[in-house]
């Protein structure tokens, strides 16, 4: 068990028993974690909670009455205490807000990476804190290492097609010290497995797709529209300024997009290379226009201290969930990082994460920030 | 934690009590040999007939009724929610050339009554006017006066709050409707006020009156609505026409019989109860306040029932409260609970004024006729260990 850490972690003194809190979405990687929390500490030690997170209709994701039953039952077949918290009006104001206002102001905020911040990290391990848990267990594919020097790391899932260390490159030290990631070492294929051996309710299930709050029939446009008014606006070249028609809704295009902005004069396929929401203009460029050499990062969050120094350091740029890393250049400016790529990069809209690696171990992660 | 390990105090009566030994008793041969449906020409379904006929007597005997009066269902909530979609609906009918009759209610109603009015007024388009409580956990009488305006068809006041064990001042609430909204049926959902106060003179307020067992000492899946005073109700639930065709399917013959013994069993030793689970939840609440720092008892207790203690402890989540005394033995409650299991911010408090966040520092402690001293030592010894740990 690469991943049990406690009681190594305790005092020595210390005779307590560990009790680890698992976050017990519904969903298989979740189940499997619980279970082996459960090989690791015993039913005593562990107990579930399911996190209520959106009160409004959903057809995936996390916070169904049906996903509740799912984590519920399998709580009862491994014998553990199950509870629900409903922090769904942290949610409402901590992510779903943020979402809708970085739509409003042209960014495309990563509503996993927010939840993740606020939510499961901060909010679930606070609870979890006061009530007497040594550490939180969630089903993320990542793991937690820690180095001689007692400096914790957070690594890459085993499974490289599942890992989801992008969406907890915001975690510093100590929250690794009280986090949990049983599957991490696993492949999905090996929880799969370990479920259907297991007979929990959950080996089959789906994986979860998209952002959970929104209804895969309504879809972002149905979600923001109904909030927020969506604009018309036009569509400019971003060389000869030339109008080149209409968009929809400035509101849901992204930089970067290449989805309905059809083929330049040249038959090259076009891309989304600024979005300004106020003057409902959306500029597009053929590929090498969509391109940046660098990318400025705010909301830095570092795995251990700050890295600093006018000169920089090396890393590994990853700028998507399951994007390459590329190397880059990482200079601390006044408001946050500026990321220098190698090589250019696809644009990334402004909301979005870059997590930066180690390229010295590629695995592990040195921290992230959300572009300006 | 000290203190007895292993011990637990049940102090959730509110949302639910233990079966009373006479409801079971009276119950078992309905549930073996007495299986019959009461609707059939034989032997066998005319003792069940007798079985079910004797209940309802019995049961609107003890509510002051006559047995036409009484409308069996499947519990609280379904008998809300006839007497709000199905009394409104024959008030309705006598006026089919105007608008829609409106629909008044408090905001501290349970879910059953609330939710059953928001569902009658998107459907029909009826105006639905939400008054407000005051600090004490009372209707804003004022606020009522005002909503109740000649063009209400349904006015509906519960008698005893679920959370805080507040009893609304119902005789005032009569009269008010009477005069200013003379075409209103009024209905009170009694559920709450049956364990602790005359059932019978509650009843005698209201021309709709929800009645549930299972708070009494009866088993869950029955409930009650009375209806008198020359109110009726549509049905909201096709079929057979049974109750006298407001209240399809077979009659719970099983249920209605423990109920009635219940109930029977409730009224006969409800003086002596009151007086001694008062004084048992005075104790609790006095030892609480005294110990626990902040706390303070919600709503003043000359006018809450005497089975319901409701503390607000500034600072603590009662969500993460009633975890903690879960695993020191004390089965408390944070308020409403959603199907899901997840605890929703009180919109009881929120209606007597209170922020988002007092409303959620919110426990409700429900003692019943089970309840004894050592159950109010055990909460005392854990409580206060408890929510001090939670606050620092």
């Amino acid at each position: 068990m690469p991943w049990r850490r406690f009681p190594a972690s305790s005092t020595p003194c210390e005779t307590r028993p560990v009790r680890v809190l698992v976050a017990m979405s519904g969903g298989v990687d979740s189940s499997v974690a619980a279970a082996l929390a459960v090989d690791a500490y015993g039913t005593s030690g562990v107990v579930g909670a399911t996190l209520k997170l959106w009160g409004g209709e959903s057809d995936s994701g996390c916070c169904s009455v049906a996903d509740v039953d799912d984590a519920r039952r399998v709580a009862d077949q491994l014998g553990i205490v199950h509870h629900v918290f409903n922090f769904s009006a942290e949610f409402e104001a901590r992510v779903v807000d943020p979402y809708v206002t970085g739509h409003v102001e042209g960014r495309t905020p990563n509503p996993c990476i927010e939840c993740n911040r606020h939510l499961k990290f901060d909010r679930l391990s606070d609870r979890a804190a006061q009530l007497g848990f040594d550490a939180v267990a969630t089903g993320h594919h990542a793991r937690v290492d820690r180095d001689p020097d007692g400096t914790w790391r957070l690594l890459r899932g085993a499974d490289p097609k599942k890992d989801q260390s992008y969406v907890l490159a915001m975690l510093g030290q100590d929250q690794l010290s009280r986090t949990l990631f049983p599957v991490g070492g696993m492949t999905k294929d090996a929880v799969r497995s370990t479920a259907a051996r297991m007979g929990l309710r959950t080996a089959a299930k789906p994986d979860s797709q998209d952002v959970c709050f929104i209804r895969s029939d309504a879809g972002r446009a149905g979600f923001l529209g109904d909030r927020v008014p969506l604009h018309a606006g036009r569509l400019v070249d971003h060389a000869s300024g030339d109008d080149l028609g209409q968009v929809e809704a400035v509101e849901l295009v992204t930089v970067g997009q290449r989805r309905g902005m059809g083929h330049g004069t040249d038959g090259r396929r076009r891309f989304v290379t600024a979005v300004d929401v106020p003057a409902r203009r959306v500029t597009v460029g053929p590929p090498e226009a969509s391109m940046a050499s660098s990318a400025d990062l705010t909301t830095v969050a570092w795995v251990d201290a700050p890295v600093t120094g006018a000169d920089g350091f090396d890393a590994l740029a990853q700028c998507s969930a399951h994007g390459p890393a590329v190397p880059c250049t990482v200079r601390p400016d006044e408001d946050g990082l500026t990321v220098s790529f190698a090589s250019p990069q696809r644009r990334v809209a402004a909301g979005q994460t870059i997590a930066l690696y180690d390229p010295g171990r590629p695995e592990s992660v040195i921290g992230s920030g959300v572009v300006r | 934690m000290t203190g007895d390990v292993g011990r637990r105090a049940y102090l959730d009566h509110a949302a639910t009590t233990p079966l009373r030994p006479e409801a079971l008793e009276a119950m078992l041969p309905l549930l073996t040999d007495g299986f019959a449906n009461p609707s059939g020409a034989h032997t066998e379904s005319r003792r069940a007939r007798v079985a079910l006929d004797d209940a309802r007597d019995r049961i609107a005997d003890l509510l002051g009724a006559a047995p036409g009066d009484v409308v069996l269902t499947s519990g609280g909530t379904e008998a809300d929610g006839l007497a709000v979609h199905g009394g409104w609906e024959v008030v309705a009918e006598r006026h089919p050339d105007g608008p829609p009759p409106a629909v008044v209610c408090s905001a501290i109603e349970h879910h059953a009554v609330l939710r059953a009015c928001r569902a009658l007024s998107a459907r029909t388009g009826a105006e639905l006017r939400e008054v407000p409580a005051l600090p004490d956990g009372r209707i804003d009488l004022d606020a009522l006066a005002e909503a109740c305006r000649g063009d209400v068809g349904l006015v509906t006041v519960m008698a005893v709050n679920n959370e805080l064990g507040t009893v609304q001042p119902l005789a005032d609430i009569a009269r008010l409707v009477a005069e200013r909204s003379p075409d209103a049926v009024l209905h009170t959902d009694a559920v709450q006020a049956v364990p602790w106060l005359d059932a019978a003179a509650v009843a005698a307020e209201a021309a709709l009156v929800s009645v549930s067992a299972h708070k009494f000492g009866g088993p869950k899946g029955v409930g009650a609505l009375v209806v008198r005073h020359g109110a009726r109700v549509r049905p909201r639930i096709d079929g057979g026409g049974q109750e006298r065709g407001r209240r399809s399917g077979t009659p719970n013959v099983a249920g209605a019989v423990g109920a009635a013994a219940a109930l029977a069993a409730t009224v006969a030793g409800r003086d002596d109860d009151v007086a001694r689970v008062r004084a048992l939840r005075d104790r609790l609440g006095d030892g609480l306040v005294a110990r626990v720092s902040g706390a303070v008892e919600s709503g003043d207790r000359d006018r809450r029932v005497a089975g319901i203690l409701h503390v607000r402890v500034p600072g603590v989540e009662s969500e993460a409260a009633v975890v903690l005394l879960d695993e020191a033995g004390v089965a408390a409650s944070a308020g409403a609970a959603c199907s899901s299991g997840a605890v929703e911010p009180s919109h009881v408090l929120t209606a007597m004024g209170l922020g988002a966040a007092e409303a959620s520092s919110g426990l409700r402690f429900s003692l019943g006729v089970t309840t004894t001293d050592e159950d109010v030592d055990h909460a005392l010894a854990q409580v206060p260990g408890v929510l001090d740990a939670l606050r620092n």
